[in-house]
């Protein structure tokens, strides 16, 4: 069985959350889709909670904390992503924001997103497409067109109705597990491998 | 084997005092550090360029002029010169003119600088940040060697028949160093040109550094210029120092918790763990240094930044006083007598000129050689 690798990003703050919930629950239905493909997965989770501080101290100097560059390296290593932030203030927290400001530049290049969100009502579920969506459309990631919120109602909601939050887990992972399927996997561009010879800077007038 | 100081000659308040210095304390201060540099058996004081507040040096060949006049020994360098934004004519005259008057004892390390607004400033778009290093050198490393030059090209006025004077002291240009934080393509260049490449080894991991340092040393090799142990590589490092480890980190603590560039983030104790910085004793400055050669192989030239953050002056001058009196004696034993014979020295313009007479003596005779075979 091939094996893929997914690195899953939540920005909850209390523990345990409900953005670390609905991370879980799309990790597992993304394992199921790919399954039913035919491929294995792995999921490294990534709590930013546990790397508030190194993320400010990476604003600052400029450079990642070993702890943080390896939670760096595994995102961008990945086969896929799964991106989970608390709506605040109308928006993406300022952890969610601080990590994928630190992000290198090229490192989520045509990987398959998945973005999702929690909040405490449906109001601000549409965050997700203002916010988000342009953000890692700018980092050049290819994003699933299905955003998954999850409102503190719907964790007490069936899914009878048609598009409970089940369904739609079910139906963002599936979109996510067709492209991950359908990629080759291959980690990001390095420019010290992509060298341009120096005749061709010369002459590249 | 070369050791100096680099200075970027920032106006920082001192955060024990909050006194901010003025522009002309600073300008004199960075003087004073310069003849300590001499005074003490350092070879090279290096200045950088700014063109912005809270930096003084804009005009780096006034400040390396004046302080020619008051040294005999020390070379005199630039850390870095924006070869983006300078009219690369300018550099050619002004730096050739700091060579005669300084008896050849100047050389240049070029650089992309680290404020945006420089760009649109002086007429360019940081968008051409490398294109324009890449056409300025070219120019400027033409104009230092052909007294004649037709020039056009995309950044400036071309030029017909044009002549930079002074020409170089000798017929030696100035030694050139690239230096680059991030930019494969500037490790490439200086590679190209068989220039030195120095990486300022800071305020990053040194890893961060390895690779450009390892590019620059393949493509040295690449380019024909020798191998790639024999590349002309320069180091930065900053360092505090105290008799005393405990005395040297209790003293620098607030300097370090308040520097503009790494304040008010990570710990000192986790900055000195993950860059070169050392804050501690003269035997810890040797040993963390000593380490450098490991990560980047046998190198030419070791800086030191020394007077940022706020540090008074008198502190500054003692940190110098501590460094040729007990590092740079150590440093240079171990280095230059561990180098492998056919790794060069650091670069010098008597050691240029020799070269350069032997050079063409060489082809004089090899000419001579054909003509007297061809009359046999």
């Amino acid at each position: 069985m091939t094996t893929r690798r997914l690195a899953v990003v939540t920005a909850g703050l209390s523990q345990p959350s409900a953005t670390r919930l609905l991370a879980d629950r799309l990790a597992d239905a993304t394992r199921r889709s790919l399954g039913r493909r035919g491929l294995e997965a792995g999921f490294d989770v990534v709590e930013l909670r546990d790397s508030a501080r190194e993320l400010t101290d990476n604003v600052l100097t400029g450079f990642p904390p070993p702890r943080l560059r390896d939670v760096l390296n595994t995102v961008a290593s990945a086969d896929g992503l799964i991106a989970v932030t608390p709506i605040f203030t109308a928006s993406y927290s300022g952890l969610f924001k601080m990590f994928f400001d630190v992000v290198e530049a090229g490192a989520l290049t045509d990987k398959p997103v998945l973005i999702a969100a929690t909040g405490g009502t449906e109001r601000h579920s549409l965050a997700l497409e203002h916010a988000l969506r342009p953000l890692f459309t700018y980092l050049r990631a290819v994003v699933v067109p299905t955003a998954v919120y999850a409102a503190s109602s719907d964790w007490g909601s069936g899914d009878s109705g048609g598009n409970g939050l089940r369904k739609r887990i079910d139906r963002a992972a599936d979109q996510l597990s067709q492209l991950v399927d359908a990629k080759a996997s291959t980690g990001p561009t390095d420019p010290f491998e992509d060298l341009t010879p120096f005749e061709q800077l010369l002459s590249s007038k | 084997m070369q050791f100096g100081i680099f200075t970027v000659g920032d106006v920082t308040a001192d955060p024990t005092t909050g006194r901010t210095p003025s522009e002309a304390e600073r300008i004199k201060a960075m003087v004073a550090i310069a003849l300590k540099a001499e005074e003490v058996g350092l070879d090279v004081f290096a200045t950088g360029e700014h063109h912005n507040p809270p930096f003084v040096p804009s005009s780096p060949t006034t400040m390396l002029g004046y302080i020619a006049a008051k040294t005999e020994r020390i070379i005199l360098s630039t850390s870095t010169t924006l070869i983006t934004t300078n009219d690369p004519v300018k550099i050619a005259e002004d730096y050739a003119m700091l060579q005669h008057l300084a008896d050849g004892r100047v050389d240049l390390m070029m650089g992309r600088g680290n404020t945006g607004p420089v760009y649109p400033w002086f007429g360019q778009d940081i968008r051409d940040g490398i294109a324009l290093a890449v056409e300025n050198y070219h120019l400027l490393n033409r104009l230092w060697r052909e007294d004649v030059v037709d020039w056009e090209g995309k950044f400036r006025t071309p030029l017909q028949g044009f002549t930079s004077t002074p020409r170089p002291l000798d017929g030696v240009p100035p030694f050139v160093w690239h230096g680059s934080i991030r930019s494969p393509e500037i490790a490439e260049q200086a590679a190209y040109y068989g220039d030195g490449f120095f990486a300022n080894h800071i305020f990053w991991p040194t890893e961060h550094y390895t690779r450009l340092v390892n590019l620059y040393r393949a493509r040295f090799e690449h380019y024909g210029h020798g191998r790639a142990e024999q590349a002309i590589v320069g180091l930065g490092g900053q360092v505090f120092m105290r008799p005393s480890s405990q005395d040297a980190v209790r003293e620098f603590r607030p300097y370090f918790d308040n520097a503009p560039v790494y304040g008010h983030g990570p710990s000192l104790e986790e900055f000195t763990d993950q860059t070169p910085l050392t804050v501690g004793s003269p035997q810890e400055v040797v040993d963390k240094t000593l380490t450098f050669r490991q990560h980047f192989g046998d190198y030419q030239r070791q800086l030191f930044l020394m007077d940022h953050a706020g540090l008074p002056l008198k502190t500054v001058l003692e940190q110098i006083d501590l460094l040729g009196a007990e590092v740079i004696p150590v440093l240079r034993n171990e280095l230059d007598t561990s180098r492998p014979a056919d790794v060069p020295d650091a670069p010098t313009h008597e050691a240029r000129r020799a070269a350069a007479e032997v050079d063409h003596d060489s082809l004089v005779s090899d000419q001579n050689q054909t003509f007297e075979g061809t009359l046999r």
